[in-house]
């Protein structure tokens, strides 16, 4: 997949693959007429370096188990259908909306979610420490997911363009419309800014 | 000497926002939370005849049903918690069920049946007001004040509905933008003499205009979760404000608002739609009472659309008369609002914002807001003037070009200054400095310059347009209190009640403290985010007030503060009280530093000395919220308490002047904001970097409502077409410029200790204005008199196509 996601490149992905951009009531019908049984929905899960057993739906969306299961809460649902990107975590590396993704289809895959991103010792992954510098959340709601966004491009390419960066960056939504400090950010992160 | 501001710092939460450890609403659980979920209305208006539950509540797992028979009745149009009698839009909340999972909860709602009888319904106010027309209330379609004369002469002031209909000629003449002589209006007012102002004009304009509502669409939806411990409710909610939730919240569950705990620590958006508690608030607290279990009430992105609030849209006319010198003599103004379900029309700010830009000395304003069966409408960023200045940039542009003067100089001989005045009651303002504010303009953007080159740059079938732009705001309040507290550790800690809409002007006006009492920021900690971490009386966290507001209330316990010090070094160590100063953190003789107390021995003195100095006794002008946020701490330090009453008058105004050049695609009407560059006049800037952030998220709100957002209705059912993100269209990145310059007047208000004013409103005022202005620039004149001006409305123009001005309509196209 292209790292450098955007949402209409996630859109398009989602249209052709047939995978479930479900929310509401059909998301639990679709539960509740499968006959899968509690052997085949525990999963295990590779979620920022740790084996995580989670008992897991068939429909059950990523963004949920984390959340709800797991208590990784840093990860946002804004809309719950693919259009503003709070929700946006690493699959092995690459940005992916995880109220778009299903968790079972995720088993053999690395998971990180923001909780993920610090380095061991705790500090601050450089994306988190720009957003620091540059005052970046306002909100913050979308915050989580511009720095899964922006960690996946400078994994990708450590030195973007702010053109490149901004293309990158195009699949998360912010409200508050901190565009700019965000994607300052990204250019503080790798170099660019100092 | 200022060491707090001006000067850029981490606001204590930032750092929660980047890791995601920060908590909101929806991530705090409890044991035995049950999960509920929201049955909404399919229907436009009608009213419930009948729920049959029963199958819901016979699933396994389902605890309850909660229906406005559980809540205290709503008389219309009282914008209910839940709906019965009137359902007045779609997706307005019915009843809410609750289970232990949530997989569970969604399935009960389809097994739950509801009668509905069908109303009459209508989307676009002047279809209301047309003879005929549709009523979104049985009642009618207006509210109007009354007041009746009641015991002892005292007036009885009530509200009522209405239904007010005009003649066809009104809604003809309104239609093709003519002044609508023979209308009716439900508020109007007027200074001076129009006629003898349009009489004594050089050129007069009339122009119709017509802007849209759309949603706020907070990224995160209104959910809540509540639980009761030791009599006391525990309320996870999100909301733009604190301390201001606590009487209204309380008083929605029937409690003593000292038996209430309201926890916000971090609110994913509110721009005006979470300012107080909200209908919606109602449920989990009562419900969860109900159940004697832990309730989450989870709101979805849809239904995050339909009860999460939204601008009111507007269709009016106005007439500018214009002297020779460029100065505007006379406007008459008319506003109809679209106040959907709950009729929040915004006529009376957009009319400020008007006089604001113009200082007429004579103008007549009529108003009247219609309810429409679309979602409720409140409060939105700037509501009424941001609109406002995005259809008059064009006007003004218009009126300056019939006098010959250039377009920043014909504002700047019109516009509010330190003795200007404003709105209906043309009272005066603390401060204004706009001119120097477009002075400065003109300067960052090199103004006098672009606008002499040429419109069309051999970039294809592209055309610039160059625009300028006045936003303003109303920015700040007075009188309430502030409370902080120097421990036995010798740190200060700063109660705030102001909540944490993502400006953090909590932490701003945190420094104006800090800055009194000559405390290092890292010796400073804020207290906020919960009531039990007892908080002052704040004002709500909306209107761009708090930094005036709590800059100044932070000030006055501080030095309330101080003047304990001081009196407490001479108790101890001789002397009178103006023997003393402080600094370093020490309060000391003025004739000999070394006869001093560290401020953390002066706290442990504070505590033995008891009384006023531990807030064993507090002033009687504090507020109850503050009273009980004082009990809760004293004896723990020495307390500085005080109501803000530094004297002054005069609202305190936030103006933004923003400046824009564009190029515009003439095949395909879509433009490219090439540069941006705003100066705010704010007073002293307290947090530079946090301005900055402040002024660009502002500008993109511009851009939204210039060419983005607005509501889509269904004129035959009612139906609302853009519920979700994508389809209404908030900004993105690739949608706004993302290299802009911004920079502040920054001479300090003479009404605030710190000098500041608030900024976050204005700032799409001035945006929207600039581009609106600059797109009629670009098109040699041209109005569309819209907000927004979608690209279809400026490819239409292009093509010579029979798009007017005329039949403009709110909500539907």
């Amino acid at each position: 997949m292209n790292p450098q996601l955007t949402r209409r490149r996630f859109i398009k992905g989602v249209i052709f693959s047939g995978a479930a951009v479900t929310t509401g009531t059909g998301y639990y019908l679709a539960n509740a007429q499968t006959g899968q049984s509690a052997a085949e929905r525990l999963v295990t899960l590779n979620v920022n370096g740790r084996s995580r057993p989670v008992d897991v739906l068939p429909s059950e969306t990523l963004a949920y188990t984390l959340r709800y299961k797991l208590d990784l809460t840093g990860t946002k649902i804004g809309c719950n259908r693919g259009e503003c990107g709070a929700c946006t975590v690493l699959l092995d590396g690459v940005p992916n909306y995880s109220c778009s993704v299903l968790t079972q289809n995720v088993k053999d895959r690395a998971v990180t979610s923001v909780e993920g991103v610090r380095s061991a010792n705790g500090t601050l992954h450089a994306v988190q420490q720009a957003f620091v510098a540059e005052n970046a959340p306002q909100c913050g709601f979308c915050t989580a997911g511009q720095v899964m966004s922006a960690v996946a491009l400078l994994n990708s390419n450590p030195r973007p363009t702010r053109d490149e960066a901004l293309q990158a960056m195009s699949g998360n939504l912010c409200r508050c419309g901190a565009y700019e400090h965000y994607l300052n950010g990204v250019m503080r992160a790798s170099g660019q800014i100092v | 000497m200022t060491t707090h501001l001006g000067f850029d710092f981490t606001p204590p939460d930032v750092e929660g926002k980047v890791s995601g450890e920060i908590k909101y609403a929806e991530d705090y659980k409890r044991d035995g939370m049950v999960f509920a979920r929201i049955l909404t209305s399919p229907l436009p208006a009608g009213r419930v005849a009948n729920i049959d539950a029963s199958a819901a509540l016979r699933m396994d797992g389902v605890v309850g049903v909660f229906t406005a028979d559980d809540l205290p009745p709503s008389p219309p149009p009282g914008n209910p918690t839940l709906a019965s009698e009137y359902v007045t839009y779609v997706g307005q909340p019915i009843l809410v069920v609750a289970a232990v999972t949530e997989e569970i909860a969604e399935s009960a709602i389809d097994n739950i049946r509801v009668d509905f009888e069908r109303r009459d319904f209508v989307v676009d106010p002047m279809e209301s007001l047309t003879p005929g027309g549709k009523n979104a209330y049985p009642e009618g379609n207006v509210l109007i004040r009354t007041r009746e004369e009641g015991p002892g002469g005292t007036p009885i002031i009530g509200a009522e509905i209405r239904d007010i209909k005009w003649p066809q000629s009104a809604i003809d003449a309104m239609r093709n933008g003519r002044n609508p002589v023979d209308g009716e209006f439900t508020t109007e007012w007027a200074f001076g003499d129009i006629d003898a102002g349009f009489a004594e004009s050089v050129a007069v304009i009339e122009e119709p205009f017509v802007t849209m509502g759309y949603p706020h669409h907070c990224l995160e939806a209104r959910t809540s979760m509540a639980y009761w411990e030791n009599g006391k409710c525990y309320f996870h909610g999100s909301s733009q404000s604190q301390s201001a939730n606590n009487n209204g919240l309380a008083r929605m569950m029937n409690i003593d608002p000292g038996d209430l705990v309201f926890i916000n620590e971090a609110t994913g958006g509110g721009f005006g739609s979470k300012i107080g508690p909200y209908p919606i608030m109602a449920v989990a607290g009562n419900f969860s009472r109900m159940l004697n279990r832990p309730v989450q009430l989870r709101i979805t992105r849809e239904q995050e659309f339909y009860i999460g609030s939204a601008r009111s849209g507007m269709q009016g006319w106005i007439k500018i008369g214009v002297k020779e010198d460029g100065k505007v003599a006379a406007v008459d103004l008319v506003i109809v609002n679209d106040g959907g379900s709950t009729g929040g029309g915004s006529g009376n700010s957009s009319a400020g914002h008007v006089t604001i830009t113009f200082q007429p000395e004579n103008m007549r304003y009529r108003g009247i807001s219609v309810y429409t069966n679309t979602t409720p409408r409140g409060a939105q960023r700037g509501p009424g003037e941001n609109e406002m200045a995005a259809v008059l940039a064009p006007i003004t542009d218009k009126a300056a070009a019939v006098v010959n003067m250039d377009r920043v100089r014909f504002r700047r001989a019109n516009v509010i200054d330190s003795d200007g005045v404003r709105s209906q009651s043309q009272s005066g303002v603390t401060s204004a400095f706009v001119r120097e504010a477009l002075d400065q303009g003109m300067r960052l953007f090199n103004w006098n310059e672009r606008i002499n080159q040429p419109k069309r740059t051999g970039n294809g079938n592209k055309v610039r347009g160059r625009g300028v732009g006045i936003g303003y705001h109303g920015a700040g309040s007075r009188g309430y209190d502030g409370l902080v507290r120097i421990g036995t550790d010798g740190r200060l800690y700063i109660h705030s009640g102001v909540g944490n809409l993502g400006t953090y002007s909590y932490a701003g006006t945190c420094r104006a403290a800090a800055e009194v009492l000559q405390v290092p920021w890292d010796r400073c900690e804020i207290l906020r985010g919960r009531t039990d971490n007892h908080l002052p009386h704040s004002s709500g966290q909306g209107g761009s007030n708090t930094m005036f507001t709590h800059t100044r209330t932070n000030w006055v316990a501080a030095e309330d503060a101080v003047n304990k010090l001081k009196e407490i070094a001479a108790a101890d160590l001789g002397g009178s009280p103006n023997d003393y100063e402080i600094d370093g953190e020490r309060v000391f003789s003025s004739s000999d530093s070394s006869q001093g107390l560290t401020y953390a021995q002066a706290a442990q003195r504070a505590i033995e000395m008891g009384g006023r100095y531990s807030g064993m006794e507090y002033p009687d002008d504090i507020n109850p919220i503050t009273q009980r946020a004082v009990q809760g701490i004293q004896g723990t330090g020495l307390i500085g308490v005080s109501k803000d009453n530094i004297p002054g008058q005069g609202q305190p105004p936030g103006n933004v002047v923003g400046f824009t050049e564009i190029e515009l695609d003439l095949d395909t009407g879509k433009y490219e904001i090439l540069d941006y560059a705003a100066v705010a006049d704010c007073g002293t800037v307290i947090h530079p970097t946090n301005f900055m952030n402040s002024m660009r998220g502002g500008a993109v709100w511009g851009v939204g409502m210039a060419n983005l957002e607005r509501h889509v209705y269904d004129p035959q059912n009612g139906l609302p077409a853009n519920t979700g993100l994508y389809q209404s269209k908030p900004p993105t990145y690739l949608d706004v410029p993302t290299s802009t310059r911004a920079a502040a007047v920054n001479i300090p208000d003479p009404q605030n200790p710190a000098g500041c004013r608030g900024i976050g409103e204005p700032t799409q005022g001035a945006s929207v204005a600039a581009i609106a202005s600059a797109l009629s620039d670009a098109l040699d004149g041209h109005l569309f008199n819209t907000a927004p001006t979608t690209t279809d409305m400026i490819v239409n123009h292009l093509a010579g196509n029979s798009y007017s001005t005329q039949s403009l309509k709110t909500n539907t196209f």
